[in-house]
C-alpha cells in the first residue's frame, strides 16, 4: 500500500505517525554516550513523556511486586462480600466471586505487561531483521518480502489475533504469538524505509570498499543509523499490544480463567453494570492509564528522537 | 521621474523579537523614502534584515511575537497603526509583494488562473466573468503563452520563471503605487532573470510604480536599481544613488562587497571580507560593523554611528566616513 | 494519473493475492481433520473416502487453493457447519450493521475531529490546544469496549437516554436505528476523533507556515479566506489517507464494540465461529473482512489521487 503524501511531502503511517528519516551522521560508541545524556535531557523537558515514562515504570514495578503489594490472594473467592463496591477492606471491590478486584488489578498488570512487552520484542527482532535484509539487499528478496508484508498488513492486528487463535487455540503464549506476528509489518516496513536512506551515505560505501562482509555492514553500520525510530515504533506498538490483549481477553480469547486479566475482568463486570458498576470500570482504569502513559511516553520519545533526526 | 511626495516614507523602522537572552533587533532604526517611479535597491547578505524589513512593510510580520516600532507612511496613512482588514484593503491593490521562491507562492490546490482571479476580486468591483477576461489579458501581458488555457492549468505545472511572472502579474493587476520585490529572481536562472527584471524594469519606467527590490545580488541592483541602501545586521549603513555607490563608496562594508565582486581586469584575486556578519545574540558594541572593519578605530568600538547625510542624496553611517 | 491508478490496482491485486494466501494457510494448520469432522459419528471408512474426494482434500495443496479462489470469485464461501446455511449469506448479513457503524463512527469522529483541530491550531499553545489535544490522547487511549461500556453505564443505565443494546438498520428504521447507533458511534468515533484531531493540528500548522499562504496575505486574502479557504484545502488532503489508513483499525475496534451492544455483526459473527469451531464461517468472515480493508485504501489512495493536482494533472 502507497505511503501518502501530505501537504508538505511528509509521510504518515499506519497510525499517523510521522515517519522520519536518519541522522546524516554516523553513530559511533563514544557519540552515543553523550548523545544518550543530550537525549535525556531533552526528554525529560516534556512533561507528558516524564509523566508517561514514570506511571509505565510504575506498572512494572507493580507487576514485579504483585505478591507484596497485592493485599489479597487473586485467586481466593469469597475473601469478600461478592459485588460490593470499593471499601476501606477492598479499594477496588469486590466481584462475582468475593474476589477482591484491587489484587486482581494489581496481577493483571503481569499478563498486560508480558504480552505487551514480550510480543512487541519479538515482533521487533523478527520485524527489523526482515526489513534489514529487505532495504539492503533489495531485488527480489525486498520483492517478496514486502508483498507479504502487505499483505499482513491489510489485516486488522485484532482480526488477524482472532484468526491466528483460531489455529493455534487460546492462551497467553497463543495471544502473545498472534499479536507479535500482527506487528511485524511495521517494524519491517518503518526499518526498510530507513535502511534504504541510509543504504546510499558514503560511510556505508566506504566500509564495503574497504571489504567489510554485508553482515557486519548490517549490524555493525546500518543498525544503529536506523536505531531511533524503531526504537519510537515500539514503544509506541507496546500501548497498541496491551490494547490488542485486551481486546482479545475480552473476548474470551485470552488467558483462561481464573487468571486475572483486565481484558476479561471488564467483559466479566459487564453482566452487572447495573448492579455493581465497579466490577467493570475500575479496572478498565488501571488499563487506560496504562495505555495513556505508553502513549504520551512513545510521543515524548518520538519527539525527542525525531527532530535531531529530520533537522 | 521625480514627483514631490514620496510613495513609502519608512520613518525610523524597527523590529524586535522576544528570546531567552533577551529582545533581539533584527531591523534597527531603518529610514528611507521612495518616489514614484524609483527604484530602490535593498542590499545586505543574509540575515541583514532585508526581508523583515519588507514584510514589516507590509504588515506580515505576526505580532506578538514580534514587536515594530516606527512609522511606515503610505498614501497619507501610518500603515503600522492599521488593523488587519485595512491592511487586507491596501495589500495586493496599492502595495503589492513578490518572494524569492515563485513556485512556492501558489497554493498548489488551486488553479492558477483562479488565484488571480481571487486576487482581483478582492480589489476590483468588476464582475467575475469581465475578471476572468482580465485573468488572460494580465497572463498575456507578462509574456505567457496561451494564457487561456494556461490559467486553467495548476502551479506545479509552471517553471520558476513563468510562475515568477504570473507573480508579478498579479501584483500589477490592480495597478499598485509600490511594488516590494524581494529576491525576486534569485531562484531563477539568469536567463529568466533577465526578463523579470525588465518586467519590473518596464513596470516603474511605464507605470511609474514606485519598486522596492531586495537583493544580495550587487548585479542586479546595479542593473536596475536607482538608489541603494545597504543594510548591515540590522543597520542602514550607506544609501547613495547607484552610481556613486560604485564610483565611490563611503562606508568600508559597501566598499568590501564592491571589491567581492570578480572583475574582468584586476589581479586575479577575489576580495573578501573577514569575519560573518554577527548574529543577533552577539551584537557588538558601537559601530556593528567594527570588529571586521579594515580602518576601525577606537571611537567606532565605543559609540555607533549615525547615519550622516554626506551630500544632497547621500549618507553614511560611518565615523570615518568619506576617507579612502 | 492513469499510471497512477494502474499501478496502484495492480498492487490491490498482490496484496489480496498475498492475503488470500495467508487465510487459506491459517485455515489449513487448524489441528484435527476437517473430513472426520464433518463425518461426526458417521464415519466409516467408505464415506471418509467418498467425501475426502468430494471435498477436494486429496489433490494438491495449490489445487485446493486455486479451488478455493474459484469458488470465492464466483460468491461460494461454503456452507457453516453448524446450521448449514450459506456463508456468503451469513458474513454478508454480518457484515452490514459493522459496516454502518463504521461510517458512522467516522462521521461522528470527523464532527469531533475536524473543529478541534482547527481551534488547536489556530490558538497554538493556548488552554484550547493543550486542553483539546490532551482530550484527543484521552479518547484515543481508551479501549474501545471499556468506554462503550462505561458510555452504557453512564447514558443507559443512570440517565437512561439511549438503549444499552441492539442495532436496527437505519434504512429500515430511521430514528430508531440512529437512536440504537449513537452510544456505539460515540465509542468508536471519539477514538476515531483522538487520532484525527491531533493530524488534522499538526498538518494545519504545517500548511499555515507554508509561503503561498504568506503570499495570499500580502495579494489582500482576509484571514478566514485564509484558513478556511487556502490553508484547509492543503491540510485536509492527509486526512482523507489516514481515514483510509484507520478503516481496518476502525473494522477491529468495530468487532469489540460490536460485543459490547450485542450488534448482530462481523464481531459477533467470528467470535462465536472460533468457539464453535466453524472454521468455514471464520474463513468466510475474516476474508471478507480484510478483502473490505484492502479495498477501502485502494478507494482512499484513488481519492487522495483525484484530490490532489500534483497527481490529477501530472
Amino acid at each position: 500500500m502507497a505511503q501518502p503524501l501530505g501537504a508538505g511531502g511528509r509521510s504518515f503511517d499506519a497510525e499517523g505517525v510521522s515517519v522520519s528519516q536518519p541522522t546524516a551522521a554516523p553513530a559511533d560508541a563514544r557519540g552515543a554516550r553523550v548523545g544518550v545524556r543530550r537525549v535525556w535531557r531533552r526528554f525529560a523537558r516534556n512533561p507528558g513523556a516524564v509523566f508517561g515514562l514514570a506511571v509505565f515504570l510504575g506498572i512494572v514495578a507493580m507487576a514485579v511486586l504483585a505478591p507484596v503489594l497485592a493485599p489479597y490472594d487473586p485467586l481466593a473467592q469469597g475473601v469478600g462480600k461478592p459485588l460490593e463496591g470499593p471499601t476501606f477492606a477492598h479499594w477496588a471491590g469486590t466481584d462475582s466471586f468475593g474476589r477482591d478486584i484491587m489484587s486482581r488489578i494489581i496481577y493483571g498488570a503481569r499478563v498486560a505487561l508480558v504480552v505487551g512487552l514480550v510480543a512487541v520484542a519479538l515482533a521487533m527482532v523478527i520485524g527489523v531483521t526482515l526489513g534489514l535484509i529487505s532495504g539492503y539487499y533489495g531485488g527480489v528478496v525486498d520483492v517478496v518480502i514486502m508483498r507479504v508484508m502487505d499483505g499482513l498488513f491489510a489485516f486488522p492486528i485484532i482480526i488477524l489475533a482472532i484468526a491466528m487463535m483460531a489455529v493455534m487455540g487460546f492462551g497467553v503464549r497463543n495471544v502473545i504469538i498472534a499479536v507479535a506476528v500482527g506487528f511485524i509489518a511495521p517494524f519491517a516496513r518503518v526499518t526498510r524505509g530507513d535502511v534504504l536512506a541510509v543504504k546510499e551515505e558514503p560511510y556505508i560505501e566506504a566500509a564495503r570498499l574497504a571489504g567489510v562482509g554485508s553482515l557486519a555492514i548490517i549490524f555493525r553500520h546500518v543498525l544503529p543509523n536506523v536505531l531511533a525510530p524503531i526504537i519510537v515504533q515500539g514503544a509506541l506498538r507496546v500501548s497498541g499490544a496491551i490494547i490488542t490483549e485486551s481486546g482479545l481477553s475480552f473476548l474470551g480469547l485470552g488467558p483462561p480463567p481464573p487468571t486475572p486479566a483486565w481484558g476479561r475482568m471488564i467483559a466479566e463486570g459487564q453482566t452487572f453494570i447495573v448492579m455493581a458498576p465497579h466490577v467493570a470500570t475500575i479496572p478498565g482504569i488501571a488499563l487506560m492509564l496504562a495505555i495513556v502513559a505508553l502513549n504520551l511516553l512513545g510521543d515524548g520519545l518520538r519527539d525527542t528522537l525525531d527532530p535531531r533526526m529530520r533537522r | 521621474m521625480t514627483g514631490s511626495e514620496p510613495v513609502l516614507d519608512v520613518r525610523d523602522l524597527t523590529v524586535e523579537f522576544s528570546s531567552e537572552d533577551g529582545p533581539l533587533r533584527a531591523v534597527d532604526g531603518v529610514s528611507f523614502r521612495i518616489r514614484r517611479g524609483e527604484i530602490v535597491g535593498l542590499v545586505g547578505e543574509s540575515g541583514a534584515g532585508k526581508s523583515l524589513t519588507s514584510e514589516a512593510i507590509m504588515g506580515l510580520i505576526r505580532r506578538p511575537p514580534g514587536r515594530i516600532a516606527g512609522e511606515v507612511w503610505f498614501g497619507g496613512r501610518d500603515l503600522l497603526t492599521l488593523d488587519e482588514p485595512a491592511l487586507a484593503r491596501i495589500r495586493g491593490k496599492d502595495i503589492a509583494m513578490i518572494f524569492q521562491n515563485p513556485s512556492a507562492s501558489l497554493n498548489p490546490v488551486f488553479r492558477v488562473g483562479d488565484q488571480m482571479l481571487e486576487a482581483m476580486a478582492l480589489h476590483l468591483p468588476e464582475p467575475r466573468a469581465a475578471l476572468r477576461e482580465r485573468v488572460v489579458e494580465t497572463l498575456g501581458r507578462v509574456g505567457i503563452s496561451s494564457p487561456r488555457a494556461r490559467a486553467r492549468d495548476y502551479p506545479h505545472q509552471f517553471s520558476g520563471g513563468m510562475a515568477q511572472r504570473v507573480m508579478i502579474g498579479m501584483g500589477i493587476s490592480c495597478v499598485p503605487s509600490l511594488l516590494i520585490a524581494d529576491e525576486p529572481t534569485t531562484a531563477l536562472d539568469v536567463t529568466i532573470q533577465a526578463q523579470v527584471l525588465a518586467l519590473i524594469r518596464g513596470l516603474a519606467r511605464e507605470l511609474g510604480v514606485a519598486v522596492l527590490l531586495v537583493s544580495h545580488d550587487l548585479g542586479i541592483i546595479s542593473q536596475m536599481c536607482h538608489r541603494v541602501l545597504v543594510m548591515y545586521a540590522g543597520r542602514v549603513v550607506e544609501e547613495a544613488s547607484v552610481a556613486t555607490i560604485f564610483r565611490a563608496p563611503a562606508h568600508p562594508y559597501t566598499r568590501g562587497l564592491i571589491e567581492c565582486l570578480p572583475r574582468l581586469h584586476g589581479n586575479g584575486r577575489l576580495g573578501a571580507i573577514a569575519g560573518m556578519m554577527p548574529g543577533l545574540r552577539a551584537l557588538p558594541s558601537g559601530c556593528r560593523f567594527h570588529p571586521r572593519c579594515p580602518i576601525a578605530e577606537p571611537r567606532c568600538a565605543a559609540e555607533a554611528p549615525a547615519l550622516r547625510p554626506l551630500a544632497t542624496d547621500r549618507a553614511a553611517a560611518c565615523h570615518l566616513a568619506g576617507v579612502s | 494519473m492513469v499510471r497512477f491508478v494502474v499501478s496502484r490496482i495492480g498492487q490491490t491485486l498482490a496484496v489480496l493475492f498475498t492475503v488470500s494466501v495467508i487465510i487459506f494457510a491459517l485455515m489449513r494448520m487448524i489441528p484435527g481433520d476437517p473430513v472426520l469432522m464433518r463425518l461426526g459419528d458417521d464415519f466409516t471408512q467408505e464415506a471418509y473416502e467418498r467425501l475426502r474426494t468430494q471435498l477436494g482434500f486429496d489433490r494438491s495443496i495449490a489445487t485446493q487453493y486455486l479451488i478455493w479462489i474459484r469458488d470465492v470469485l464466483s460468491g461460494d464461501l461454503g456452507d457453516s457447519f453448524l446450521n448449514h446455511e450459506r456463508v456468503a449469506k451469513l458474513v454478508l448479513d454480518a457484515f452490514i450493521p459493522t459496516l454502518t457503524l463504521v461510517v458512522a463512527s467516522v462521521i461522528v469522529g470527523l464532527l469531533i475531529a475536524v473543529p478541534s483541530g482547527i481551534i488547536a491550531a489556530m490558538r497554538k499553545d493556548s488552554a484550547w490546544d493543550y486542553g483539546s489535544m490532551g482530550f484527543a490522547i484521552f479518547v484515543y487511549s481508551m479501549p474501545a469496549f471499556w468506554k462503550g461500556i462505561v458510555l452504557i453505564w453512564i447514558f443507559s443505565v443512570y440517565l437512561g437516554w439511549f438503549p444499552a443494546m441492539g442495532y436496527v438498520h437505519p434504512w429500515t428504521d430511521l430514528s430508531q436505528g440512529l437512536w440504537r447507533l449513537v452510544l456505539p458511534a460515540v465509542t468508536l468515533g471519539t477514538f476515531f476523533s483522538g487520532l484525527v484531531a491531533r493530524i488534522i493540528r499538526s498538518s494545519l500548522l504545517e500548511v499555515l507556515d507554508q509561503d503561498y499562504i504568506k503570499a495570499a496575505r500580502a495579494r489582500g486574502v482576509r484571514q478566514a479566506a485564509l484558513v478556511y479557504r487556502h490553508a484547509l484545502a492543503n491540510a485536509l488532503i492527509p486526512v482523507v489517507t489516514v481515514i483510509g489508513l484507520q478503516f481496518g483499525t476502525l473494522l477491529g475496534g468495530a468487532v469489540l464494540t460490536e460485543t459490547v451492544f450485542a450488534i448482530p455483526g462481523m464481531g459477533r459473527l467470528s467470535v462465536s465461529a472460533i468457539l464453535n469451531r466453524d472454521y468455514s464461517v471464520v474463513q468466510g468472515a475474516i476474508l471478507v473482512g480484510v478483502f473490505a480493508v484492502v479495498v477501502v485504501n485502494l478507494l482512499v489512495d484513488l481519492t487522495y489521487a483525484f484530490l490532489n493536482p500534483r497527481i490529477r494533472v501530472a
